[in-house]
């Protein structure tokens, strides 16, 4: 067992857990974070993604050992001070989720992708999300709202009166 | 504007009068427990709606009585509603379209309603979800109990304003008085906060009514609009308490340790192997069932790996590789053998014929193959057990584990949560069991959760088919004999949380004597056919029990094999008679009008029509004619029914005549349900039950050799990626009910008539691209390249 300092959504908590643990499961059951799930283990299907520097991470096969003092954003710390992100307001505008347990590394993937890819094209849509798994099969409307989202963010930027980002 | 907050103090007070002491209980007792808010009373208590803050009640949990209007409908000082409903959402907003049709028939404005699911100690039982009848069945008493709700209401404003009903009128919860406006009183001050008190009649759930009468669609609000369904947000912000969120003082978690061979019998358990690891709580053996428990989750997920166990092998193979399925499947002696539907003389006919086609389709095993692996969490404590569950049929899950562990019913509840998508017979009803095993084993809470290589392997299968279709045309190219004869590989098929099939009955070796019995579906069209036979036998594999390929209900649990074949071979039939093949399924459809099935016929032809009016049909026989380039691309039609509610499709597609990929760049669905509730709700089901279905129909199968599946990941056991999704997706709900404007017209079902005629509409299209006939999915790559290679269209 080992101590571990994270920074999750602002917030900073210490573990003492055995060095191989999976992140996923520290911010499940240590932090308390519902939004990453588990839904392979191996980094296959993205349900538990979480946000390291901007980057999609998949927590299920990221060990403790290597995260030490990390900032991480969960789903949760997408929105700030109960305003969501375009992202997460172009997921409801669309109404994406069916059952909604792989949306989290539906919302995720494309947060991560919008902010280095603010215009993306259909293809770059499509192979910036294909490792993310939905077995309701929402990709048709997942897709419509990464448009959407980038089109609000694109309006939004011609508006200097508001903040917004992906 | 989402927060995470306690249960605020006046739905806890609400939820208390309503509930009686077993939820005043498990509130108090429930300060690890929260659930979303939302900053205005009304959408506050939506939310409020999910039963998740439910620890430790005293118990007992008696059945809410269907019969008492209280069970169903709850009415606080506020002016807000709150509907009770036995039913459970598997993510396609059946708790909004509930909120819709009873807000409509007792008058409330929608954003004043809530809607609480599925949680056996608090909702009447419905049966939880199944064969999409939440709207098509439960729909009606859902929408009678609320019509006399309203009722009662209005006579306590008669009285309450000393007018008689019939000068009384209603607006969004307000009564007032026909000629004096300012004469009002709201449902708040009628009942707020107090019961009904009033008795309904019925003979069972389905049947429950009081004395009012539905009102006629056309007066209907709220239905036909499309809110946005209320559990979306949550979802969206990972604001929601799904299933497996459960956490509970003393919780510990298991992992099962499945058999490494089909059919292995568990001889030896090293306990010493990780009874020193880290919080080791106790190894759980009991015949073949074997399960470690730790503290902490990732300690029994390391545990699973370390255990020593020893594991014999069986005496014979449990079945044959999946490559060798098929030649299995001709030459085994069914276990049940249907007495054949016939018409006319069929041999009589195809000797007759000017031209007799044949054909056999396969289909393989495929899994549900849940995105979260089935899971539950049980809590063993005040000698009760509460068990934290997806499983789409609560009900029945309460039912099975009062059974299974000897414990009375009434002191068993199932809490029903969100979780992954279900569709039918999953692992989910096996994890609530173990999780109530192991919690009255240990006598603490327990959280288990299959891995994901337990869930691809050993969840549920839909059955294999094998289907042999014959058919004759006459020298016009009219169809005068069809003849469909399928081989399911369905025997012992498992039924819902019964005590003595779910898997850990099975391991512990508690079975029924005799397997069930199985099933071999038959087409759903209404084509008019002189002559015809369709039979059906089932096969069983050498290993009955115990087994990874035991099969059980898979969303529309045989339309996607059966409608394969049946509808691949009606283009077979067209592109025999030159056909072009809308015109010669109109044709066999509108051949007879003689029969008393004229209502579902002519909506049949009503899908058929639209479909091929969106998609800009050109008619014309399949095959296209010869195209040059890598990417061939065509169009394929196909059509089905299921229960009362129909649909026609149309896909587009591109092969790609160098590599064999198969994307299916267009489709198109006319799709009549009857009345639609939420036509956008309705949209994205239609949209992602034809999207499972071309899972299935490009990359699903099951593989195994003959000791185990080795179909175990999202690798080995492909399914539907971004880069799959069609480029457009047109649906068009129809309204083919010969009186449309009826009064009373039925809501039907959806979500799973959607998934029959996919695949044959993507084989169709594959064919009339290229002149290949596939007729073995999944059509992948590799497949489809040796079909185009063998029949020289390959580039």
């Amino acid at each position: 067992m080992s101590a571990f300092t994270l920074r999750v959504n602002g917030q900073s908590h210490t573990v003492d857990v055995d060095p191989s643990t999976p992140l996923l499961y520290v911010l499940r059951n240590d932090v308390g974070v519902r939004g990453p799930h588990f839904g392979c283990g191996l980094g296959q299907c993205g349900a538990c993604t979480v946000l390291i520097r901007g980057e999609a991470v998949r927590s299920c096969v990221r060990p403790m050992s290597t995260v030490q003092n990390a900032e991480i954003t969960t789903l949760e710390g997408l929105a700030k001070n109960g305003v969501l992100t375009p992202v997460q307001q172009a997921w409801i505008d669309e109404q994406v989720p069916q059952c909604g347990f792989c949306q989290n590394g539906q919302i995720l993937t494309a947060t991560a992708l919008l902010a280095k890819t603010p215009n993306p094209t259909d293809a770059q849509i499509r192979d910036g999300m294909n490792n993310t798994l939905c077995r309701c099969m929402t990709y048709y409307r997942v897709q419509a709202a990464i448009k959407r989202a980038a089109k609000a963010v694109a309006a939004a930027d011609t508006n200097p009166d508001r903040e917004v980002r992906a | 504007m989402n927060t995470f907050t306690s249960i605020p103090a006046q739905i806890e007070d609400f939820l208390d009068a309503h509930n009686g002491p077993s939820r005043r209980d498990f509130l108090r007792a429930s300060g690890l427990f929260v659930v979303t808010t939302m900053a205005a009373p009304a959408n506050l208590l939506a939310q409020a709606g999910a039963p998740a803050a439910a620890p430790l009640g005293a118990g007992p949990y008696p059945d809410r009585d269907y019969r008492q209007l209280d069970s169903w409908i709850a009415i606080r000082e506020d002016n807000t509603a709150t509907f009770y409903v036995g039913k459970t959402d598997l993510g396609q907003g059946t708790g909004t379209a509930f909120r819709q049709i009873m807000a409509d028939e007792l008058d409330m404005p929608y954003e004043r309603t809530s809607c609480v699911m599925g949680s056996t100690d608090v909702t009447v039982d419905q049966g939880g979800s199944g064969g999409s009848d939440a709207l098509q069945t439960d729909g009606y008493p859902m929408r009678r109990v609320a019509a006399e709700a309203r009722r009662v209401l209005l006579d306590m404003a008669s009285s309450r304003l000393g007018v008689p009903v019939a000068q009384l009128a209603v607006v969004d919860g307000v009564v007032s008085v026909a000629s004096d406006a300012s004469k009002r009183v709201t449902y708040g001050q009628l009942i707020g906060g107090r019961r009904f008190n009033v008795t309904l009649t019925g003979n069972n759930v389905d049947a429950t009514t009081g004395q009012a009468k539905l009102k006629p669609v056309q007066d209907l609000k709220h239905v036909g609009q499309s809110p946005q369904r209320y559990d979306i947000p949550a979802k969206v912000t990972g604001a929601l308490e799904w299933a497996v969120d459960v956490k509970l003082p003393g919780m510990v978690h298991a992992r099962n340790v499945k058999p490494p061979f089909a059919g292995a019998t568990l001889q030896g358990v090293d306990e010493s192997s990780v009874s020193a690891l880290p919080g080791f709580v106790k190894v759980v053996r009991k015949g073949n069932y074997l399960a470690v428990v730790f503290e902490r989750e990732e300690q029994a997920v390391q545990a699973v790996s370390k255990l020593k166990a020893t594991w014999q092998k069986p005496a014979t193979a449990p079945f044959p590789s999946s490559e060798d399925l098929f030649k299995y499947m001709r030459s085994a002696t069914p276990t049940v053998s249907n007495q054949p539907n016939v018409a006319g003389n069929l041999d009589a006919a195809l000797s007759s014929a000017a031209k007799v086609v044949e054909a056999e389709y396969e289909v393989p095993f495929q899994g549900h193959t849940a995105f979260g692996p089935a899971h539950a969490t049980a809590d063993p404590r005040n000698d009760q057990m509460t068990i934290y569950s997806n499983d789409m049929k609560s009900y029945g899950l309460r039912n099975g584990v009062a059974q299974f562990l000897n414990i009375p019913r009434d002191r068993v509840r199932v809490v029903w949560m969100d979780g992954p998508q279900a569709y039918g017979r999953t692992a989910a009803d096996d994890a609530g069991f173990e999780a109530a095993f192991l919690a009255k084993e240990i006598g603490r809470p327990v959280r288990v959760q299959w891995m994901r290589n337990e869930e691809t392997a050993w969840d549920t299968k839909g059955p294999a088919y094998l289907v042999k279709m014959r058919g004759g045309l006459d020298a016009q190219g009219n169809l005068t004999a069809l003849d469909y004869d399928a081989r399911a590989l369905d025997h012992n098929h498992l039924g819902y949380n019964e005590a003595d099939t779910v898997l850990i009955a099975q391991l512990t070796g508690q079975r029924k004597t005799t397997p069930a019995r199985g099933g071999a579906s038959t087409p759903s069209h209404m084509y008019v056919i002189p002559n015809r036979r369709t039979a059906g036998q089932v096969i069983g594999l050498p290993l009955v029990w115990e087994t990874p390929l035991r099969t059980g209900n898979l969303r529309d649990p045989d339309g996607p094999q059966v409608t394969f074949a049946s509808e691949s071979f009606i283009d077979e039939l067209a592109a025999a008679a030159k056909a072009d093949p809308v015109a010669f399924r109109l044709k066999l459809l509108t051949a007879s009008t003689d029969d008393d099935s004229g209502f579902k016929r002519a909506r049949s032809i009503a899908v058929v029509k639209a479909a091929a009016e969106k998609f800009g049909w050109d008619a014309r026989p399949s095959p296209k004619a010869p195209a040059r380039g890598d990417v061939l691309t065509g169009r394929g039609v196909s059509y089905a029914f299921r229960s009362q509610t129909v649909v026609a499709q149309i896909a587009e597609v591109e092969v790609n005549r160098r590599t064999g990929h198969v994307w299916v760049k267009r489709l198109v669905c006319a799709h009549d349900c009857g009345l639609a509730i939420n036509p956008e709700a309705l949209r994205r089901t239609i949209e992602g039950g034809m999207l499972h279905s071309l899972s299935r129909t490009l990359h699903e199968e099951v593989t195994f050799d003959t000791e185990k599946v080795t179909s175990v990941d999202w690798v080995s056991h492909p399914s539907l990626r971004h880069a799959d999704t069609p480029a457009q997706i047109d649906v068009v709900l129809v309204n083919g009910d010969p009186n449309p404007n009826r009064a009373d017209l039925p809501h039907y079902g959806a979500g799973e008539t959607v998934c029959k005629p996919l695949i044959a509409a993507v084989a169709n299209a594959v064919f009339d691209a290229t002149g290949v006939r596939l007729r073995r999915i999944p059509f992948r790559d590799a497949r489809v390249l040796a079909a185009l290679k063998g029949a020289g269209v390959a580039t």
